[in-house]
């Protein structure tokens, strides 16, 4: 009887994989260019951005929230770096990286403070700054673009340099992830944030800094939308006021598919990667075997809307294995 | 017998310290502001033109005041006006007569209302942000599955006065908006089913437990949705004379930010269908105001979502600062029936 308990959970990731693999072989038969060296390499260079933003998005999700204003934030840090690279050519391409985070972390905490300290509901807190944000991008840039021959070489190095072969927004998105994993698995602060989204009462009682946890998790994710921001921008060589519009509903479908639930509490870091890399594959190999564009958004909310799906049906069938398994 | 009394004794002092007042306040600023930005500012045609070009995301507000007062949200209400706006433009083109093609129009959108309520009340672990943000997303991809790229017009000629017509010198759409508001206004304050709607939105276990059909509210009130969603969008296509996919992006948020501004409490159960209808004008006008003074409309975004921000802080502070300062329930001064003070 254990067995099967352990079966139920382990299915998530299991099928995951197997899904990975299934698309694979599929994407392959259709068109032998995908399982190349170069395209995979491309496939996970486009899969990095999303990769570091879902990393935040889990732990906004992870405490019952949820992040609207993701894209928005990518492209006012994006469009600043950019604009400052373009007037002080000489700067350093980590100065900009830092520049772009503190950016996303000052939205990021402003939006923590509304949903921590004001009980604003997640929703509304970033529904409402997403719109500023984008505002904010559009009046700042006049509208304007910033392109190629703006920025330096160095810049745009931040996302077409790498050690043999492995770009850099690669050995960023690995970096973050391996963090990531021993942080919310290790560290006491990581265990916490599991707490305050499995039961908020019980943690305010526990004498956890409910609110202060809640503040630091929309302040990562702001300073994560801002790194991811820069390394965009440096990636397309163009920064523009609607850079990445609608990116944050990837980011939600990518973590939803990686098993994280919606109703805050449960949610592992394997499942978050398989799930990350498995929408990558469909955002990117898509247009490989001759999908229409047009397919993409309704695949896109198809995936998110079974994703969640499966998470409840799973649940529900776990929790009644567990009763029956008490049954006498 | 006692009697138990089920209002608070009338008295000046609630009667102006209510949030609406606030709200005439802010309308009759917006207007003074606006006349000095043009001196033909005050006239009736401003007043009854003016309306044309904001009130089709208004019939969106009155059923989302019912969602929030139940204390859920729901995200996809552009989507679905642009999906319902795109089959009807395509169904048209076709060869169904224009009629036809407006009540499939209509159909389409309670279908998609009535498939989120299916889905929120059969799946009562998911959110209904989470759900709405997946029908949102879905919805609008159909719509580009359906369309692409392109744009679709050329409609009859009878169907663009549904937007630019009058009746008499009275907007078609002002008149039907009054009519959808008095029928709104009439379900949520004067009839058991709107009663039901508050008792889910502040103890939707209570509601349960007492008798009240819960999904069935929650499924009706979700459909309803959906169908203002398809009016919506009639109006809306009738005024731009084309749709495309992208038709009526970024609706929620201004719908959504009305509600709130109105003093529609996001927690559920608090609120009342006057606000979000002064909301609506004040907004309208707002936008009107600053096209008159060409700010871009991008910067409009800033000033929306400030606006919707505003409003949910100021209204936490009214609601949360009440409760603590006072508990909720308390015996009255002749220490006769305790009864439950407003939050």
């Amino acid at each position: 009887m254990k067995r099967t308990v352990t079966v139920v959970e382990r299915f998530r990731e299991l099928g995951l994989l197997g899904f990975i693999v299934v698309l694979a072989v599929i994407f392959q038969l259709r068109n032998p260019v995908f399982l190349t060296l170069s395209n995979l390499l491309d496939l996970l260079t486009n899969t990095a951005i999303l990769s570091i933003l879902a990393v935040g998005m889990m732990m906004v999700i992870l405490t019952r929230g949820i992040d609207l204003s993701v894209g928005a934030t990518i492209a006012l840090a994006g469009m600043i770096s950019a604009l400052t690279v373009s007037s002080f050519r000489a700067i350093s391409p980590v100065v900009s990286v830092l520049e772009g985070m503190a950016i996303g972390t000052i939205a990021g905490a402003l939006i923590g403070l509304l949903i921590s300290r004001f009980n604003v509901l997640p929703i509304i807190a970033t529904l409402g700054f997403m719109n500023v944000i984008r505002g904010l991008t559009y009046v700042v840039s006049k509208g304007a673009w910033v392109s190629s021959y703006q920025m330096s070489d160095g810049f745009k190095a931040i996302a077409s340099g790498g050690v043999l072969g492995i770009t850099t927004p690669i050995l960023i998105a690995v970096v973050i992830n391996v963090a990531f994993a021993y942080f919310i698995n290790h560290v006491r602060t990581g265990r916490q944030i599991y707490a305050v989204g499995s039961n908020p009462e019980a943690a305010d009682i526990s004498g956890i800094p409910r609110r202060r946890i809640i503040l630091m998790v929309y302040m990562v994710q702001g300073a994560l939308a801002g790194l991811g921001g820069v390394i965009w921008v440096a990636k397309f060589a163009s920064a523009q006021s609607d850079t990445a519009v609608g990116f944050e509903l990837s980011v939600i479908a990518a973590t939803v598919l990686g098993g994280v639930s919606i109703a805050g509490g449960s949610g592992k870091v394997s499942g978050l990667i398989l799930g990350t890399i498995l929408f990558g594959m469909l955002n990117n190999a898509l247009p490989l075997i001759n999908v229409s564009p047009f397919w993409q958004m309704a695949i896109q909310g198809i995936v998110i809307l079974a994703a969640v799906l499966t998470n409840v049906v799973v649940k529900r069938n776990s929790q009644r294995l567990a009763l029956r398994r008490r049954a006498i | 017998m006692r009697e138990i009394r089920t209002e608070r004794p009338w008295s000046w002092r609630s009667f102006f310290f209510q949030w609406e007042w606030l709200l005439v306040l802010i309308f009759l600023a917006v207007n003074v502001v606006n006349s000095t930005l043009s001196p033909y500012y005050f006239t009736a045609d401003t007043f009854l033109s003016t309306p044309q070009t904001f009130l089709d995301k208004a019939f969106l507000v009155l059923p989302m005041t019912m969602v929030i007062i139940l204390g859920m949200i729901d995200i996809s209400v552009a989507s679905t006006a642009a999906l319902s706006a795109v089959i009807m433009a395509v169904s048209f083109h076709a060869g169904l007569p224009m009629g036809l093609a407006a009540v499939l129009c209509l159909a389409v959108a309670t279908a998609c209302g009535l498939l989120n309520g299916i889905l929120i009340t059969r799946f009562k672990e998911l959110s209904s942000v989470i759900v709405t943000l997946a029908t949102m997303i879905i919805y609008r991809g159909i719509a580009y599955v359906i369309l692409t790229d392109q744009a679709s017009g050329d409609f009859p000629k009878w169907y663009a006065s549904l937007g630019w017509g009058f009746i008499g010198s009275v907007p078609i759409i002002l008149v039907v908006f009054v009519v959808a508001a008095v029928v709104f206004g009439l379900l949520l304050h004067k009839t058991s089913f709107g009663r039901r709607i508050y008792a889910i939105g502040s103890n939707a276990t209570a509601a349960r437990y007492s008798g009240v059909k819960t999904d069935l509210i929650v499924l009706l009130v979700f459909t309803i949705t959906g169908f203002m969603a398809g009016v919506t969008s009639l109006f809306l296509t009738s005024r731009m004379g084309s749709t495309r996919p992208n038709v009526a992006q970024g609706y929620e948020l201004d719908v959504i930010a009305m509600v709130v501004l109105g003093g529609v409490s996001t927690s559920g159960g608090k609120g009342r269908i006057a606000g979000p209808l002064l909301a609506i004008f004040i907004i309208g006008f707002l936008y009107y105001g600053l096209g008159l003074v060409n700010i871009q409309a991008q910067s409009l975004l800033i000033i929306v979502g400030l606006l919707l921000i505003l409003s949910v802080l100021v209204l936490n502070f009214r609601f949360g600062s009440a409760r603590k300062a006072r508990p909720s329930v308390s015996v009255d001064n002749e220490g006769k029936e305790p009864h439950i003070r407003p939050r």
